[in-house]
């Protein structure tokens, strides 16, 4: 039976996890994620877990535990936000390259400097290449959901890899808003108990891990990781199917909203996607033919089902947020780019950085997105391709 | 299930690489021909070998077996061509390319 509760993303976050009832958690704090170890360290210190939760003294070290906790056998994950998570950088490609399953609940803040501790997507953005699988949510909702699904992707046989859950600081990780939460026992059914084939603390078959790799070796071991990868988006979606027949919620890859006839959309990640929404809804009742994209799985990079679902569109925006300093654009911008050329996209396409550092992002501002890209079809021109939604001039 | 470390050669495919690179199973370093990473090996003649085993301890890899005082045929399935041997030997018993 589904619970109906008011919870802000940390708690919803938290409360997920205390239905999982991982083995190891070791945690380090740092704003605005703090609360989720915060809210778990009660639930151990009530008895309402039996996980080992261990304070370690620096993020370096809570990624290097909850590896070794995997590793050894262990259901293991951290939380971490910003400059940890900068902090963790070495430990990323270790957990990947070892096909390490394992969960990072991420509270998305900028990285430093100049140092600030509101919203953007700087921090993930720049793990992008780890080799990790990342999920985004909208909401506290979504960001609970997401959780409940993750380690039943990260540790999929046909995967096997860590698994990053993103939110928004702030705006999702401290905002109260309504949820629905599963039943205790629905979700310790849903994820199950965690059985892998080789494990450090098997006493009937030791095991090496991370083992040097000459040049001879090193090559080859990238691209069977890449394998993994490969195998990500349909695992995905066959967790998200499962997961709607439990929840009645449904999840894909990204979620398209009122994108059927839609001439002009925005592609985002995150919060702002429910105020591009209000934008949408606005507009649509003048008639006007908006739609948005927004991405759930962004690494892997569903390339080819954007494409797709972007098909009959006349011009994008694609919203960062996160700065790339490639004079190219943004990472989402780059690579919805690339997909729409790999696709022989005709549409046009504008990249726009915007909302760093937790500026904040208004129904109006989003608005003024889809009045530059009617303008922009109207020109018959993209012109500058590479821009800055309401920055002082 | 423990990993055949035979399988596991410089020519293996990236389809036959464990996950992770992980090796199952203990004791397997043995059955690892470490030796094909080098091209360049030494070799041993005979007749000038006086057993006087100077080449033996000087082997990172323990590749000159020892028994009953006298060396035998090197280990190339695990002797990397350092050339250490060919330094140690008084007798020019120990020969390699490119090592004096």
């Amino acid at each position: 039976m589904a619970k109906r509760e008011r919870l802000s993303g940390n708690e919803a976050v938290a409360i997920a996890l205390r239905q999982i009832n991982p083995d190891v958690f070791p945690a380090f704090p740092i704003t605005p994620s703090t609360e989720i170890p915060q809210y778990f360290a009660s639930f151990v210190a009530n008895g309402q877990v039996d996980t080992e939760f261990i304070t370690v003294e620096s993020e370096h070290s809570s990624m290097s535990a909850a590896i070794g906790a995997s590793a050894a056998g262990a259901r293991s994950l951290t939380a971490t936000s910003s400059c940890g998570l900068a902090y963790m950088w070495e430990e990323l490609y270790i957990a990947a390259s070892n096909r390490l399953p394992l969960a990072l609940a991420l509270v998305n803040r900028a990285l430093s400097g100049p140092i600030n501790i509101n919203c953007d997507h700087s921090d993930s953005m720049g793990a992008r290449d780890a080799g990790w699988i990342q999920i985004y949510a909208e909401n506290n909702q979504e960001a609970y959901d997401n959780m409940v699904q993750a380690f039943r992707i990260s540790e999929h046989k046909d995967v096997r890899l860590p698994i990053m859950i993103c939110q928004d600081g702030f705006i999702t990780s401290h905002a109260v808003e309504n949820i629905e939460l599963l039943d205790d026992a629905e979700v310790k059914g849903f994820v199950g108990e965690y059985e892998p084939e080789n494990y450090l603390l098997n006493p009937e078959c030791p095991m090496a891990v991370g083992p040097y790799s000459i040049t001879d070796f090193y090559f080859e071991a990238k691209r069977a990781q890449a394998e993994g990868t490969k195998n990500v988006e349909k695992v995905i979606l066959d967790i998200a199917k499962e997961f709607a027949e439990l929840s009645g919620r449904e999840y894909g890859l990204f979620e398209s909203y009122r994108m059927e006839d839609a001439e002009r959309a925005v592609v985002i990640i995150g919060s702002a996607a429910g105020t591009t929404k209000d934008a949408i809804d606005r507009l649509r009742e003048k008639g006007e033919k908006v739609g948005l994209l927004k991405i759930r799985l962004y690494r892997p990079f569903p390339a080819e089902a954007i494409a797709a679902e972007l098909k009959n569109v006349k011009a994008v925006a694609i919203m960062d947020r996160a700065e790339g300093y490639s004079n190219n654009g943004g990472p989402l911008g780059a690579d919805v780019m690339a997909a729409l050329f790999r696709a022989r996209s005709q549409a046009f396409a504008v990249n726009y950085i915007y909302g760093l550092g937790g500026r904040d992002v208004r129904v109006e501002d989003m608005i003024g997105i889809y009045d530059a890209l009617a303008q922009i079809i109207e020109d018959g021109d993209a012109g500058e391709t590479y821009r800055y939604l309401g920055i002082r001039e | 299930m423990k990993t055949d470390i035979t399988k596991l050669g410089v020519k293996a495919s990236w389809r036959d690489l464990t996950e992770g690179m992980i090796v199952a199973g203990a004791g397997t370093s043995k059955d690892f021909k470490t030796g094909e990473w080098s091209a360049v090996k030494p070799e041993f003649i005979e007749e000038n070998c006086k057993q006087c085993l100077f080449c033996a301890p000087v082997c990172p890899d323990s590749c000159i077996p020892v028994v009953d005082g006298k060396r035998g045929a090197f280990d190339y399935d695990h002797c990397k061509g350092c050339g250490i041997c060919v330094k140690a030997c008084p007798f020019d018993a120990i020969t390699m390319e490119g090592v004096k």
